[in-house]
């Protein structure tokens, strides 16, 4: 079917502002993805998938400025053990960044690579992108392949020691990078991926994983506090047999963020679980969009995800389980919760869930409600201050979410920050 | 310590009035009881004093040692040395209770201006008091009362309290839903705490708390006055025959 004219002139008009690195192993999947961008379009105001988060300033040429903010703290994981790497508006950073090898895995930049011809992210780039377009159309997706002009390619051949740190910095007003990340787990492999900070004015990143059989994936990143930056993140993944991936993002402030996250179980016995907390103050679009796909016996995924809104601000969520012919057994959970502390913010949810196999159980659950008044009360007449007692609540609202971290040391860590944010909102 | 003078509330959503001039006069030291009927008032009236929202006092005043205390903040009140066990405690999931018990002694130590208490030191306290309350450490982990027996919820009320060390407490109903060894544990608790600095107002439906708890001062409260007062053998006479010749005496 023809693009209505006008969504083929902002396409286009995208397009020409964007230029594609040439020649290598990624030739052909950018000219594919282009292909698959101009065919579906990009999404405007009128896009089933885009009602609750306005794609406009996502999508149009140039980055909308964005100040440059000062968090006044230490980096997030900056206690960690981890091997670092830097990207500073989406130009990687040598200077700040850790050599990058550590056993059990092989990490190369896109950039640094992209003349080869020969690769073995060759079949991997852009491959579980092109797959994730039914039943809906994620083209920003595809722009992003076609156009990526560095990224990380980790190769992961055992069980990875300490975690890998991707950092990205914002130092640039009116940056508009485009990264695009490639992991392949080998059978039995294990990496835990530590994502931080701002990114850009305008930041477009894609994460493609395969987590072979067995192998285990863990993954905790916090998107930076800067107020006016911008977001648009992907991160599509597919589960082998007995795998297992784990997914938290801590999202506060930022004008405008939506996290996609497309999981396919394929494998029997795998594990998926994608969680998210959000602290909204003010001027502050959040959208969580997640599909999870069942095609494997016994599956188990789950989906939690929590927001605090004020201000103002909008949580936006939109979870799909999908269970195929076949998935028998399949354990699927999902709940989306947001604590509005004001009568001004407000959280938009589309919970689903599309079952074609008869022997599963799968629930899900979304609420919007306000800070529990017997609660407040029972802890200031215990001599805890207001604004103390509501942070109190509002961290054990969030709990659940930051729960789904398995590693303490990073769980602590999120807490403390969370405090920490809450306490100072907006500086 | 605290004086209640002709106080009158009524609910603030509903043109319904539930104290209806109290009075109440409570030295240092002391220990008084309040009895009364079902929805006389006695929950409203440890409320208001305390600050819970959704209550408009219409007339009279309350002060605790001189301070006139309705105009202050819930958690002002509590730092001045007002402390309310609850009739129903509040079950709050994802707040650990001994988070919540640290929080609170140390937000009342910063309003009277003093030093947080350190980790080590707040650990020993609390093991000290909980023992003798029999609440063992995995309560202490808990969320705080969440999944706790209706008197497992009442030991930790009156471990707070233990904690708090406040001067004017206010027990309501904390006899309700114990065990008999249960009743005589919290007892032990709050006797305990007896000083000549620290007052007592122990809301009850029953004798038998009273028999452990021995009060100064018994007060009957209905429809939202205090109709009679008198010494513990007022307390025995509720038991013994019930409210019906007490409202006839006063009519
Ligand atoms: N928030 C409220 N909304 C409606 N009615 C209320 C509210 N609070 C109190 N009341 C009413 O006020 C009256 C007094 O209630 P209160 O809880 O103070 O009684 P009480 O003496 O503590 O009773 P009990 O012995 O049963 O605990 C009751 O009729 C009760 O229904
Ligand atoms: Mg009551």
């Amino acid at each position: 079917m023809a693009l209505a004219q006008q969504v083929s002139d902002a396409t286009e008009e995208r397009i020409a502002s964007l230029s594609m690195p040439e020649g290598g192993f990624t030739a052909a999947a950018r000219a594919d993805a282009l292909a698959r961008v101009r065919q579906m379009g990009l999404p405007g105001r009128r896009d089933e998938y885009w009602k609750f988060t306005r794609p406009d300033t996502l999508v149009q040429a140039g980055a909308p400025k964005a100040a440059l903010f000062d968090p006044k703290e230490a980096p997030v994981f900056d206690t960690v053990d981890r091997l670092r790497i830097v990207f500073v508006d989406g130009v990687f950073d040598k200077e700040a960044s850790d050599d990058l090898t550590l056993e059990g895995l092989t990490i190369e930049r896109l950039a640094d690579v992209s003349d080869r011809d020969i690769h073995w992210a060759k079949d991997a780039y852009g491959a579980i992108e092109a797959t994730v377009h039914d039943p809906v159309q994620r083209p920003l997706a595809a722009l992003n392949t076609a156009f990526a002009q560095d990224g990380v390619l980790i190769h992961v051949t055992g069980k990875v020691s300490k975690p890998v740190n991707i950092s990205y910095m914002h130092r640039s007003e009116t940056s508009d990078a485009y990264l695009h990340h490639v992991i392949r787990m080998d059978e039995g492999s294990e990496m835990t991926l530590l994502e931080n900070g701002p990114a850009a004015a305008r930041f477009s990143k894609v994460l493609e994983i395969d987590v072979a059989d067995g192998a285990k994936f863990h993954h905790i990143r916090t998107q930076g506090r800067d107020h006016e930056r911008r977001a648009m993140s992907c991160i599509f993944g597919r589960l082998g047999r007995e795998s297992e991936f784990k997914s938290f993002t801590l999202t506060a402030n930022g004008v405008m963020t939506r996290n996609e996250c497309v999981l396919t179980l394929t494998g029997d016995d795998a594990i998926a679980h994608v969680a998210g907390a959000c602290l909204g103050d003010g001027d502050f679009h959040h959208d969580d969009t997640v599909f999870v796909t069942h095609d494997a016996e016994r599956c188990e995924s789950r989906q939690v995800f929590k927001k605090v809104l004020r201000n103002g601000a909008t949580g936006v969520f939109q979870g799909k389980i999908l269970v195929q012919p076949g998935a028998q057994k399949t354990d699927g959970y999902q709940i989306s919760q947001s604590l509005l502390l004001d009568g001004d913010s407000q959280f938009l949810a589309k919970p689903e869930l599309e079952i074609y196999a008869d022997d599963v159980a799968c629930s899900h659950g979304s609420t919007s409600g306000a800070i529990d008044e017997d609660s407040l009360f029972y802890l200031r007449a215990r001599g805890v201050p207001e604004a103390q007692a509501i942070n109190m609540l509002v961290l054990a609202f969030l709990a659940e979410a930051v729960d789904e971290i398995e590693n303490e040391e990073i769980s602590d860590e999120i807490l403390g920050r969370l405090s920490d944010w809450l306490e100072r909102r907006i500086d | 310590m605290l004086e209640i003078k002709n106080l009158e509330v009524k609910l603030e959503e509903e043109d319904k009035q539930i104290l209806k001039g109290v009075n109440l006069s409570i030295e240092s030291g002391s220990v008084h009881a309040i009895m009364g009927p079902n929805g006389s008032g006695k929950s409203t009236l440890s409320y208001v004093l305390s600050g819970r929202e959704g209550y408009e006092v219409i007339g009279g005043e309350a002060h605790l040692d001189g301070e006139d205390i309705l105009e202050l903040e819930p958690e002002e009140r509590a730092a001045a040395g007002l402390f309310l066990a609850f009739q129903y405690p509040v079950e709050i999931p994802g707040v650990g209770n001994m988070t919540f018990l640290r929080t609170a002694l140390n937000a009342q130590r910063a309003a009277r201006g003093e030093d947080e208490m350190s980790a080590a030191d707040f650990l020993k306290l609390v093991r000290e008091k909980a023992k003798s309350l029999k609440i063992d450490g995995d309560m202490l982990k808990r969320p705080v009362n969440v999944g706790f027996s209706g008197g497992e919820k009442k030991r930790n009320e009156i471990l707070q309290m233990a904690l708090l060390e406040p001067k004017m407490c206010i027990l309501d109903e904390t006899d309700s839903g114990l065990d008999v060894d249960a009743m005589k544990l919290v007892s032990e608790g709050v006797n305990a705490l007896r000083n000549e600095g620290r007052s007592f107002l122990v809301i009850t439906h029953y004798q038998r708390l009273l028999d452990h708890i021995k009060p100064d001062v018994v007060h009957i409260m209905y429809d939202g006055r205090i109709i009679k007062s008198g010494g513990p053998d007022l307390a025995l006479e509720v038991e013994n025959n019930g409210y019906a010749d007490l409202l006839a005496e006063v009519g």
